[in-house]
């Protein structure tokens, strides 16, 4: 579970990137939030991954007060996270299979079931055909299923998606979304940023809109 | 205990992975930490050789007696009753000057030398060998000696051997310093090579911690890198050490016969590289873990 109360984030420099923000996502929920550019759903995003911490207010992430963590335990909340960001942040200088596998350094199984998690990952995006080739040799699209494959295959509760679908064609942002629904049917809760409203509207489920800050309040929903 | 032994195997194969990614510049590295390594190293080894071959002829320091030409013959032989009833001296031997004489006559291509002479030039001497080894007791007696009547001059044998030792000293206390600077050195260039491979791996430094690596897990292959660095430099200056050494030894050889000796300089015992190898391989580490210290916390995904 995830909840926000009263949280505001000022950035050294004086620019509120959220005022006030309050609102719960129960285990197992689709999410979208959307808003023009500038209107700080990055930032929320980046608020329960404790990547900023909030001014004031309190975030919490299944009962743990993000915003208060220590340097140190704050890897240990992320390996119970999946991060997809818009730059995928890939590293160029492995292949497609060595970027599956980096999260599964943390986990503690055995070197062939380490194996069968990544290519089980890569199959889910359909990648499975790719893992000997460098992420530079993928498409935007395929790129960025890649960081969906990097960011679920050690299971994670919540998935936290930054413009996952951003320069991508109708088809190929379609696909992507297919691909979050999918693991959001097996109970993993997700956490949706983006602009594009038309394709938000297809999925009915809540949707969170942000503008200079503030919460506009909740559309869609079943 | 078996995902710390993971762990520590992963980051190992991570180190070494970093370091064949840039062979050339780790080669070069490791000629520079050798370099800088196989000059306190080889200094050591020469002056323990050095320390060696005082030490050891030290063990019997003698004090040679001349008697001046115009002393009586009997001078000789009663300083020579008189000292072995000294507590101090061990053996008293008299060489008088005919016994010189003859045995200079006896030595091959000398016996013309001697005929020519005319006169003996030579004295009486009393060669003593002291008890035990102190050089107070050795300059003590010398300087009585030396004063004794018909005494022309009382020398201490093992001098050329304590000179050696003082200058020994000399130069432990020179080498300290020069291994003191270099570790120095040592560290900074670990620092450095450490912080540039940082820098270049932002990008997976950035993506390890949005995964969830803790700071031990991303700085550990770092280390390793420190420690891999530090025993390259050793290898390095095992064989610069070894080499010059063996050229060192090919003049050494021929002079130390001439003096009647097997004197050689002898290479590092496997005890002293595996020390050489801790001491370079923990300034690497030191290095490294003053660089990842420095750097590695601020690098934070945005
Ligand atoms: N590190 C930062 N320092 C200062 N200001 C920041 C920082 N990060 C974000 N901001 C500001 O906070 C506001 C919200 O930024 P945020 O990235 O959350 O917006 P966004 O909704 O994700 O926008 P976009 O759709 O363009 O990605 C922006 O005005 C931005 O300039
Ligand atoms: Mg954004």
């Amino acid at each position: 579970m995830i909840s926000f109360s009263a949280v505001s984030k000022r950035f050294p420099g004086g620019k509120d990137a959220l005022r006030g923000v309050s609102f719960a996502v129960e285990d197992g929920e689709l999410l979208f939030i959307t808003g023009h550019s500038g209107a700080g759903k990055s930032t929320l995003l980046k608020l329960i991954a404790a990547i900023e911490r909030p001014s004031s207010g309190s975030v919490l992430v299944n009962g743990q007060n993000v915003g208060a963590l220590k340097r140190a335990a704050i890897p240990y909340l992320r390996r119970n996270l999946g991060l997809v960001f818009q730059d995928q942040k890939l590293l160029y200088d492995r292949s497609v299979y060595d970027n599956v596998m980096l999260p599964l350094a943390f986990s503690d199984h055995p070197p062939r079931e380490a194996a069968r998690r990544a290519r089980a990952a890569l199959d889910k995006v359909g990648l499975l055909e790719r893992e000997r080739a460098n992420p530079i040799q993928l498409s935007g699209g395929e790129q960025q299923r890649l960081a969906i494959a990097r960011a679920v295959v050690n299971r994670p509760s919540i998935l936290l998606a930054d413009e996952p679908t951003a320069n991508l064609d109708v088809d190929s942002a379609g696909h992507i979304l297919d691909i979050f629904v999918a693991f959001n049917r097996v109970g993993v809760s997700v956490l949706v940023a983006t602009h594009d409203l038309a394709l938000v509207e297809r999925y009915g489920t809540r949707v969170l809109r942000l503008a200079e800050g503030r919460l506009l309040g909740e559309g869609g929903g079943g | 205990m078996r995902s710390w032994l993971r762990q520590h195997r992963l980051a190992l194969a991570a180190a070494i992975r970093k370091w064949r990614a840039q062979r050339a510049a780790a080669l070069l590295n490791a000629l520079a930490l050798g370099v800088a390594l196989a000059l306190p190293a080889g200094g050591y080894a020469v002056l323990e050789a050095l320390d060696r071959l005082s030490t050891r002829s030290a063990i019997d320091p003698q004090l040679s007696v001349f008697m001046r030409t115009d002393a009586e013959p009997e001078a000789a032989r009663q300083l020579a009753a008189r000292l072995r009833g000294d507590a101090r001296i061990h053996r008293v031997r008299l060489i008088t000057r005919e016994e010189a004489l003859a045995a200079l006559r006896g030595t091959s291509g000398l016996a013309d030398v001697v005929a020519a002479l005319g006169s003996n030039p030579l004295p009486d001497t009393l060669v003593l060998t002291v008890a035990g080894s102190s050089d107070g007791v050795l300059d003590q007696l010398a300087e009585e000696l030396g004063r004794a009547p018909g005494v022309a001059l009382a020398q201490v044998d093992a001098l050329w051997a304590r000179r050696l030792a003082a200058l020994e000293r000399v130069g432990r206390l020179a080498l300290a310093l020069l291994a003191a600077i270099l570790a120095v050195g040592l560290v900074a260039i670990a620092f450095n090579t450490i912080r540039l491979q940082i820098l270049t791996q932002r990008d997976e430094i950035e993506v390890s911690k949005l995964i969830g690596a803790t700071d031990g897990f991303i700085q550990r292959p770092f280390l390793y890198l420190g420690l891999l660095q530090g025993l390259s430099g050793v290898l390095v200056a095992l064989a610069l050490v070894g080499a010059g050494l063996t050229l060192m030894n090919t003049e050494i050889v021929g002079l130390a016969r001439s003096y009647g000796s097997e004197f050689r300089l002898p290479f590092f015992s496997s005890g002293e590289a595996v020390a050489l190898a801790l001491i370079a391989g923990g300034l690497g580490w030191l290095g490294a873990y003053m660089s990842v210290s420095r750097y590695l916390r601020e690098i934070e995904p945005k």
